[in-house]
């Protein structure tokens, strides 16, 4: 069952302390200026709160997006985190130099629906296929809020918008794309579903190349209405919930150990355990075949299928692809930068 | 009739494809081993294999480099266009023609040579394939016999162009020895030009500007590199890429530097403004097309004040425009390059060595003043070969610019992104990642105020842009300076840039020779200084020669400085794709003076 509880974000008490000493305070960013009930804050406060859990400095922390609504977000969890509010549809280019320019940063990019699946396509595509370490999400709403609620991409063909104008196109499933594109992390969700949005984000957090989680996020304002098929009451109505999601982190897992009969276990990359408690049938999401296989029958069925979709913990990312060293090239110095003399006199020698 | 030494065009016609570029750069370069000043200029289509191209040497006893117009030696080996190129010759020309090639129109007035390349080549190799190849070494043999281009100097020629492949090495010398016995068995009386051995090439360099860019940039510290191909500037990248899997890998073998190879042009601009952004140095390459698609994210580098260099070699624009050619187009354009207002450091290289010193230098004033810094080469200087003395190593310190480290956090008070706290417009940056409470802010494209926060008042919006015109106004005496050459009484001055500068070398000197002398600026960067409105007043006349239809920097400097320049500025332009000649500068400035042309 999906619980919406977006008015009660990050309800933890405020002396709790994670690993780090911090309280989830350090992990909470400016105020928000989306519409009240905006199924984006929710995620926020999603963000806000995986990050706290898993005990991660902030300020190793990096955020970024394009335009948009749900690209304003970023300013809205980890103040100490820098941040990079970039341009319409092109983050994931941005993210890839940042990843490259400084390998340790934990990079997070909130997308939406238009900035991903329309004029974004390209540069999400690109991404997932260079697999840059990053966790990149789409807040899902169908429409365009900051224009006042045209469809965008991934509007579903038959959707209603609020003026009764019936979309005719057929949508993008961002999800399906990026399997097919060969992302080996992908996962969609629910901005009303908190307990399964946090330990995914986590376990995307943890994962070694990109992660993509699309969320289906309600537009309050544009897209809330009967007819819509991004709206609270039928994203609830038609969740399909493949599995129960729990995450355990590295460092913490003590001799845990999970019936095989009712949870699949992924161990992710860095030794933390992505749980995944079997519901009505077992998911297995260790092949790529299956992914697709759900999202084509949940289609057809007219269903939402939410869950971690499909994930191979062992990606190679972009920066090992490359072979780069393991230190962050921006902490590099000089003499790590430029050859020695006597490089230069050998190709001048050879140019003579 | 009088013997030329060491002063002529050698110009030959071939199929793209055929291989014939090996040969064009042994002929070219066994010109350089006699000691003798050459340029190369290769005129290409914009296809891979089957189209004419054409391939120019110009032996220079004063070692001018531009183009100059006119053929003395034509060899003639594509029958597509042997018919017209040999039309276009002026009589007396020398004319090596392939045997199999027949003339509709015989011309009587030149001294031409049918060569029976077929049957030369076939007692050199029986596999047909080679053949192909070796044919165009015969007429390096031939050329080289009747100018007197000694045997030692196209041995040392082809030993460089086969570096380790020997067999390949004695085939080739075993086509021009071929080529040398006819040219003996049909002597030319009183060909009219010699190459003689010179000392004006000793120590001396040949490399393309893409090469001597990248080389520089790879020697300043380049960390990430983004590109996506496009003519001409692929091979700066690749140049890069060559240089980089050289010299630039630790103890371990791992990669201090990250390549990335994109999608598009939009994506290039966004990885190195990603990685500017995150404190590496980083560059992408590319033509006016790429330009175009990236001007979005250069005013988001600009507004946000992220370090970013981008190359344009230029090629003729607008649209595809003509790819394999070169122009000055791109000027005004990359100035004022993004929406709202804009301004950007614009550096011109004219030379191999220019490109070499600025591949490090725009990496520097980029992280200095952080900003996008264009490098506008051309097609001519970034393809073709030039001459030049070696590059120095530069070993001073790299220029990372205002950045706080963790520890100098420690020692202020406040950090405010984007404050003029020094008075000259740049403010101070963090880099992600840096573990203090005081380090994180947040970049946007929107508006912001000095602090980083967002903002749509008035007063911030204005505070923001006016201060980056202040940045702007301090790079004007901190970007490369003019370089300026006088000649004592001249009253007329010249003005130019890039690759122009080497048409204006000769031009001088043969404006000289008409009674004409002339001082000359060469402009090396925008934002232009007060020294250019200095050397205007200064005159009474003052050309500004470039290659564009518009007269883009003429207009630059006329806005930059209108009350004084506008009794005094004139336009020479030349923008047809092929480089700037001499002759074309000194007609337009001639006609300027009214001086009668002949």
């Amino acid at each position: 069952m999906a619980e919406q509880d977006q008015d009660t974000p990050a309800a933890a008490p405020a002396q709790k302390m994670n690993k780090l000493g911090l309280s989830l305070l350090n992990y909470r960013g400016g105020k928000s200026t989306l519409c009240a009930g905006c199924g984006h804050d929710a995620i926020s406060a999603a963000i806000t709160q995986a990050y706290f859990e898993l005990g991660m400095n902030p300020r190793q922390v990096a955020k970024l997006s394009g335009i948009g609504c749900s690209s304003k977000t970023p300013a809205y969890f980890l103040g100490e985190a820098f941040g990079f509010n970039s341009v319409h549809g092109r983050m994931p280019s941005v993210a890839t130099g940042a990843n490259l320019a400084n390998r340790a940063l934990n990079l997070i990019g909130v997308s939406g629906d238009g900035d991903t699946a329309s004029i974004g396509l390209g540069q999400f595509c690109h991404l997932v296929r260079r697999n840059a370490r990053m966790v990149y999400i789409v807040e899902n709403n169908g429409v365009y809020g900051l224009t006042k609620g045209q469809f965008s991409a991934t509007a579903d063909r038959g959707s209603v918008q609020k003026k009764g104008e019936r979309n005719t196109y057929e949508a993008i499933d961002v999800c399906a794309l990026a399997i097919e594109l060969g992302c080996d992390f992908v996962a969609r969700s629910f901005s009303g579903d908190r307990k399964q949005l946090i330990p995914m984000l986590q376990a995307a957090i943890m994962h070694s190349g990109t992660a993509v989680i699309d969320v289906i996020s309600p537009c309050v304002t544009f897209n809330d209405h009967e007819g819509s098929t991004k709206s609270y009451d039928y994203t609830k109505a038609h969740d399909w919930i493949l599995h129960e999601i729990g995450f355990v982190p590295g460092a913490d897992n003590i001799e845990v150990e999970f019936d095989p009969g009712t949870t699949r276990d992924v161990k992710m990359h860095d030794g933390s355990h992505l749980t995944l408690k079997k519901l009505a049938t077992d998911y297995d999401p260790s092949v790529r075949l299956n992914a697709l296989s759900v999202l084509q029958q949940g289609k057809a069925d007219g269903k939402i299928v939410t869950g971690v979709l499909y994930v191979n913990p062992n990606s190679e990312s972009f920066a090992d692809s490359l072979k780069m060293v393991d230190e962050p090239l921006a902490h590099l110095a000089e003499k790590d930068l430029r050859p020695a003399k006597s490089c230069l006199d050998q190709v001048m020698d050879e140019l003579r | 009739m009088g013997v030329i030494v060491n002063d002529f065009n050698i110009m030959v016609g071939t199929v793209n494809g055929s291989g014939s570029q090996s040969a064009n750069l042994v002929l070219m370069r066994s010109i350089f081993n006699m000691g003798v000043p050459i340029a190369g200029k290769n005129i290409f289509p914009s296809n891979i294999a089957g189209l004419p191209t054409w391939f120019n040497i110009r032996a220079s006893e004063h070692g001018y480099m531009c183009r100059r117009a006119g053929t003395e030696i034509l060899v003639a080996m594509n029958p597509a266009t042997a018919a017209d190129d040999v039309a276009q010759m002026a009589p007396g020309t020398l004319v090596l023609l392939n045997d199999t090639i027949g003339l509709l129109k015989e011309r009587t007035d030149l001294r031409l040579l049918k060569v029976p390349f077929t049957k030369l080549v076939a007692e050199i190799s029986p596999e047909m394939k080679l053949r192909k190849l070796l044919v165009n070494m015969i007429y390096v043999g031939i050329v080289a016999q009747y100018l007197g281009i000694e045997s030692d100097a196209i041995d040392l020629a082809i030993d460089k162009q086969f570096s380790g492949k020997k067999k390949a090495a004695d085939l080739n010398k075993a086509a021009v020895r071929v080529g040398q016995r006819w040219a003996t068995e049909n002597p030319i009386e009183n060909l009219g030009y010699r190459i003689e051995r010179r000392e004006k090439t000793k120590g001396k360099i040949i490399i393309d500007g893409n090469a001597a860019g990248a080389l520089g940039a790879v020697f300043g510290g380049l960390q990430v590199l983004a590109w996506y191909p496009i003519t001409p500037s692929s091979s700066v990248c690749e140049s890069a890429i060559a240089y980089l899997e050289r010299f630039r890998h630790d103890k371990n073998g791992k990669a201090t530097y990250a390549v990335v190879q994109c999608e598009d042009e939009l994506a290039s601009a966004g990885v190195v403004i990603g990685a500017g952004w995150a404190g590496a140095r980083s560059m992408t390459a590319t033509a006016g097309p790429g330009i175009s698609l990236m001007a979005e994210f250069v005013g988001l580098s600009y507004y946000t004040e992220i370090p970013a260099v981008i190359w344009d070699v230029q090629r003729v624009g607008p649209s595809t425009g003509l790819p394999t050619r070169t122009a000055q187009g791109d000027v005004a354009f990359t100035y004022n390059l993004s929406h709202g207002d804009t301004a950007h450091i614009v550096l011109l290289p004219a030379t191999v060595r220019d490109c070499y010193d600025f591949g490090a230098e725009a990496l520097d004033l980029a992280e200095e003043f952080q900003t996008p810094v264009f490098v506008l080469s051309d097609l001519d200087l970034g393809m073709n070969n030039w001459m030049s003395d070696p590059f120095p190593y530069h070993d001073k310190p790299l220029r990372r610019g205002k950045v706080l480290s963790k520890e100098k956090l420690d020692q202020i008070k406040e950090f405010a992104r984007y404050r003029d706290v020094d008075g000259d417009g740049i403010p101070y940056r963090t880099l992600p990642g840096t573990d203090h409470a005081k380090a994180a802010y947040f970049t946007r494209g929107s508006g912001h105020n000095d602090k980083a926060e967002y903002s749509e008042k008035p007063h911030d919006y204005k505070a923001i842009v006016d201060r980056l015109k202040k940045k702007h106004e301090t790079a004007r005496s901190r970007v490369p300076q003019p370089v300026v050459v006088t000649e004592p009484g001249a009253s007329i001055g010249i003005i130019a840039y890039g690759t122009t500068h080497h048409a204006i070398v000769e031009g001088r000197d043969l404006l000289k020779k008409s009674g004409i002398k002339t001082d000359y600026m060469q402009i090396r960067a925008l934002p232009l200084c007060e020294d250019v409105l200095r050397f205007i007043e200064n005159h009474e006349r003052v050309y500004v020669v470039e290659q564009n239809r518009d007269g883009q920097m003429h207009e630059l400097i006329r806005s930059y400085g209108r009350a004084l320049t506008d009794d005094k500025l004139r336009s020479v332009r030349h923008y047809d794709g092929t480089p700037i000649d001499a002759k074309s500068c000194v007609d337009g400035i001639l006609a300027g003076e009214k001086v009668e042309v002949n």
